[in-house]
């Protein structure tokens, strides 16, 4: 027995010598993503992978990227967010509302590894928040859509009720109105974020009811084949989706994360990283606009007008007044337009509406 | 037929302790074509899959972690199952009893009470998922309606009900107007019980429930009806066990626990309410109830090691790079393999010579 | 109220609607349509949604290598027959639980269509041609809806009207009966027990696989992973609703689909009802029809297959 003792304290002596002899090789940097869905969504996750993809074509030899798909929002989500930090991520991307406090929970207990968690609103000195201004797209396309419906009817399909999606719908309106007053829009919620069936049925049901341009907050390219079958028009979200309708598709909103993930990345490498707050839209070209197609060239340069003058911050979707559904005008918390904090909980649809919103 | 499955005169208890082991070998057997095919080591796959979560501390505790529900929620299905009562809702009911005991957290949120609170929460959880399982129940006692629907449909309906009112009414006032509720309080919140962990005390609950309904199984008037009903219905009606009191006892105590399991994970690794709270432990809870073969030690086996092969998926997409979809194979190929090596012990198969050709007796 | 009523009246009667409704309803009868023979014949198999979703991989893939809907749908055919080959080897041929090998089966299931679909996404197909007949499909209201729809859907009318012939009008659909109702008594009686099961579960699988095919070569035309969305549960449980008879699992098949479309399209006017009742319509309406019936056939029970999921192993 007391040989045994002598033999592990030799070894144990001998182990930690050469691991303090041992000089460290200039190691890779990993970076983990956590992924809501499935990397094959053609929507949301599908573009994250493909920041990802470019991240790894920019800085590939420097950088190792690990990514988790289809992580529940549940209690698996913290599980696995730790998971990447415990085996040597650096920088870990979680790219869903729900991982919020999840994320924070593993960066109290991993300060040296840095977070950057998408959509969300919690901040600590190692987590960073980021998301897209996509109202930015939507008020473009709101002003087409108008421009391009003969019927006034728009047709919107949306997933759940976040805010989010309020203030794109919001935005859609707001844009719309500047050219059509009247126009009025019909919602329907299909409460799932991954069944084209439904999204194929819910453009269906309001190609029947009279819209005759359809928008989306959801995934697939369900509804943009359901435009192209109707003959009516139709708007991609997330990803270009002009292959799906040739004919339908007036523009698109596509996220483009890579840019951010390759800068935050360099800045991990080059040590200067700091949480931040991150909120980029067409002027950071964190939202890229698909080129204008199916539309007549006068609408084409008014949607280009107006993408210049968001991007020069002269001219701002929300700019006040708004006023809600009530009749009520809502206060201006950003000096000439609504600020950040307002958009980011929206949960009013403004006047033109006249669906109500759910959950209030 | 060339092989014939004949059933043994005894339960072979070599291959009963030997059926995981083969089985592991046999899927690692079986993939490793498919992991060579996308250049990884099969045997690094049994390292990352099963040796890692199990030497790993914070894998073990992540086990047992996810292992809780399964457990918890499986044994209660056992009951039915033995009985032959098709609970397919148990996701429904642990949602359901999420939301009764998050009525209580979200009411007394930020008031100061006192630590009557979380006790009284897991009261209202396992209240709320008994009567959610009731439904089904009565209406098939009643009306003769198929649990097995009415349970389902059931579970969609609890899902879009948590979803309103998480998205509504009791949104977090401080939370931008985000679908969760606010975090819940300290005395509305499970504690983990080792520092560093997330094993909560909700696992000491489900060891508790284990023993109990072992016990009720073995050793009660109760579980000697649920037993025999299952097993001769007939028999069960002349000796004068009342067959639908016994839908209605199954169905009310596997709700209540899974009623249980789903407050336990929202008072405990979660701490607040959000639209997803459950990855489908009510229906992987039916593979543990299967696995385990409806009873409870097996149960508790069976659900240690399906929360391993999910842990050690993960593991596997990190360390290897494998994507999800083939830790589903692997896990689905693992699945066949247990079964049919636990079919083993109880069958064994025979090579017969010369087929004898069926005649129908009217031909 | 009564404007919303008539609002909600003239949705339905629209063809359109009942257009979108069958086709809608087609996955669902397809893949309810071969389950139920399986289950008539005493085996259970919970792998629905596992199949289906192979079904539409492969069934998918194969139709953008070959650019043609007959080629996908075969494809999908086979994939969801080789799928059920496995569980039936499982729980025919070694006496395995079939609860659990079905869920197993969903499992491999899902994680296979992804692994084999992962290369397709984003790709678009020509979607199934629709039947187009000069004179016919012109005709008002009843044109489109009888003869302008696609292969797959006049194949599910077909499918569970041959079901029923076969079930209830040949000796071999009378046998199939027996071997579940009391598998000792068809084995004494000399039947291929365990030959039939596995053919009724292969047919199940096949079925199950064309349905699953349907989604992305006619409904939607492109794959997503998991894009069966559950429909594969829905099936087996309208083949509880259906209590295993073929007309009931058509009326069921189209009350779902129905309901489904129907809270969709009243989303769109503008009621102001919570989108999430709106959701759990389907589920509700399903449980309240089939608590409707059978209160009608009084309390017997639920009808099933007496053998069902039942372990049969012969004894020489």
């Amino acid at each position: 027995m007391k040989n045994r003792i002598v033999v592990v304290a030799a070894a144990a002596i001998f182990a930690v010598a050469a691991a303090t002899l041992a000089a460290p090789a200039a190691e890779k940097l990993k970076v983990g993503f956590i992924y809501l869905g499935p990397v094959g969504d053609f929507g949301w996750t599908y573009q994250h992978e493909i920041g990802r993809q470019n991240l790894v074509k920019a800085l590939g030899d420097k950088i190792d990227t690990t990514y988790l798909e289809n992580v529940n929002e549940g209690p698996d989500s913290e599980r696995s967010i730790e998971q990447l930090a415990r085996t040597g991520h650096k920088l870990i991307f979680t790219t869903s509302f729900g991982y919020m406090d999840p994320t924070i929970k593993v960066a109290a207990k991993y300060p040296k590894v840095d977070f950057e968690h998408a959509t969300g609103f919690k901040r600590a000195a190692n987590v960073s928040t980021y998301s897209g201004r996509f109202y930015e797209g939507r008020y473009i396309q709101g002003m087409i859509a108008a421009k391009m419906s003969k019927t006034g009817v728009l047709g919107y399909i949306v997933s759940f009720p976040i805010p989010e999606v309020i203030s794109g719908i919001n935005a859609t309106i707001l844009g719309a109105q500047t050219v059509n007053p009247n126009i009025k829009v019909k919602i329907i919620w299909v409460s799932t974020w991954f069944d084209p069936g439904k999204e194929a049925d819910a453009a269906k049901a309001l190609a029947d009811q009279g819209a005759d341009v359809l928008m989306q907050h959801t995934d697939s390219p369900a509804a943009m084949q359901i435009a192209a079958q109707r003959g009516i028009y139709a708007f991609g979200q997330d990803s270009d989706m002009i292959k799906f309708g040739p004919k339908s598709q007036l523009t698109a909103i596509i996220d483009n994360w890579a840019p951010y993930y390759i800068q935050r990345t360099n800045d991990v490498l080059n040590d200067s990283w700091k949480s931040t707050d991150t909120w980029g839209g067409l002027k950071s070209t964190l939202v890229v606009m698909a080129p204008y197609t199916n539309m007549p060239d006068d609408v084409k340069k008014l949607a280009s007008d107006t993408e210049a003058a968001i991007k020069a911050g002269t001219l701002h979707p929300f700019k006040c007044p708004v006023v809600d559904q009530d009749g009520k005008t809502v206060e201006c918390k950003g000096g000439d337009h609504l600020d950040d904090g307002q958009i980011l909980s929206m949960n009013f649809y403004v006047k033109g509406v006249d669906d109500k919103i759910p959950g209030k | 037929m060339l092989l014939a499955l004949e059933r043994r005169a005894e339960r072979s208890t070599a291959i009963g302790i030997a059926s995981p082991v083969i089985a592991v070998a046999l899927t690692l057997a079986t993939v490793a074509v498919l992991f060579a095919i996308i250049g990884k080591n099969p045997i690094e796959a049994l390292d990352v899959y099963f040796l890692e979560p199990l030497l790993d501390p914070f894998s073990l505790g992540e086990i047992v972690v996810k292992a809780t529900p399964l457990v918890m929620i499986a044994i209660g299905l056992s009951l039915c199952y033995i009985a032959n009562v098709w609970n397919i809702g148990a996701e429904g009911q642990f949602l359901v009893g999420a939301v009764a005991g998050s009525w209580l957290a979200v009411r007394t949120n930020g008031t100061d009470a006192g630590y009557w609170v979380l006790p009284a929460m897991l009261v209202l959880g396992t209240l709320a998922g008994a009567l959610y399982a009731l439904i089904p129940a009565i209406c098939k006692v009643r009306f003769g309606a198929s649990e097995i629907l009415t349970s389902l449909m059931l579970v969609y309906v609890a899902y879009y009900g948590m979803d309103y009112l998480v998205r509504g009414p009791w949104r977090d006032p401080k939370g931008l107007n985000f679908p969760t509720t606010a975090p819940f309080d300290p005395v509305a919140t499970l504690p983990p019980l080792f520092e560093g962990s997330r094993v909560h005390s909700g696992t000491l609950i489900a060891l508790m429930v284990v023993m109990l309904i072992a016990v009720m199984l073995g050793r009660t008037i109760m579980g000697f009806e649920i037993r025999l009903v299952g097993a001769a219905p007939k028999a069960a009606g002349f000796s004068g066990f009342n067959a639908d009191r016994l839908v209605l006892f199954t169905f009310a105590i596997s709700g209540a626990l899974d009623g249980l399991a789903g407050i336990i994970e929202v008072a405990g690794p979660i701490g607040y309410l959000q639209p997803d709270i459950s990855p489908g432990y009510g229906f992987t809870a039916i593979i543990v109830a299967f696995l385990g073969r409806l009873n409870p030690i097996g149960i508790l086996i069976a659900g240690f090691f399906l929360a391993l092969t999910f842990i050690g998926g993960e593991n596997a997409e990190i360390a290897m790079k494998v994507p999800l979809d083939l830790t589903k194979v692997f896990q689905g190929i693992l699945l066949f393999y247990v079964l049919a090596c636990d079919s083993m012990i109880a069958y064994r198969v025979r090579l017969i010579r010369g087929v004898r050709k069926a005649v129908p007796a009217n031909a | 109220m009564l404007d919303a009523l008539g609002q909600i009246l003239g949705l339905i009667f629209s063809v359109n609607f009942i257009l979108t409704v069958i086709t809608a309803s087609t996955p669902l009868l397809l893949a309810a349509s071969g389950e139920l023979v399986a289950e008539r014949s005493g085996v259970l198999n919970l792998g629905v949604e596992g199949m289906m979703i192979m079904g539409a991989a492969c069934g998918f893939a194969a139709a953008y290598v070959s650019d043609s809907t007959i080629v996908g749908a075969l494809c999908g055919i086979l994939a969801g027959a080789a799928m059920a080959a496995i569980f039936a080897f499982l729980t025919l041929g070694l006496a395995v639980n079939q609860v659990a090998t079905g869920l197993a089966l969903t499992i491999l299931g899902t994680g296979l269509s992804g692994l084999i679909g992962a290369g397709f996404v984003g790709m678009r197909i020509t979607p199934a041609p629709q039947l187009y007949l000069p004179v016919l499909t012109g005709l008002p209201v009843v044109g489109r809806i009888l003869f302008g729809q696609d292969a797959f859907v006049y194949f599910s009318f077909a499918l569970i009207i041959g079901i029923w012939l076969f079930l209830y009008r040949t000796r071999s659909g009378l046998i199939l009966r027996a071997v579940c109702d009391n598998h000792v008594s068809a084995h004494a009686l000399g039947y291929p027990v365990l030959k039939i099961r596995m053919l009724a579960v292969l047919f199940g699988g096949g079925c199950a696989g064309l349905a699953g095919a349907f989604l992305p070569l006619a409904y939607t035309p492109f794959f997503i992973p998991g894009m069966t969305a559950g429909r594969g549960w829905i099936a087996l449980a309208l083949v509880v609703f259906a209590s295993w008879r073929p007309g009931r699992l058509v009326a069921g098949a189209y009350l779902f689909g129905a309901v489904t479309f129907l809270q969709l399209s009243v989303q769109g006017l503008g009621l102001g009802i919570p989108p999430q009742v709106m959701s759990s319509l389907p589920y509700l309406a399903t449980v309240v029809v089939l608590v409707l019936i059978s209160r009608t056939r009084g309390a017997s029970g639920s009808a099933a297959p007496a053998s069902l999921g039942v372990v049969f192993v012969p004894d020489r």
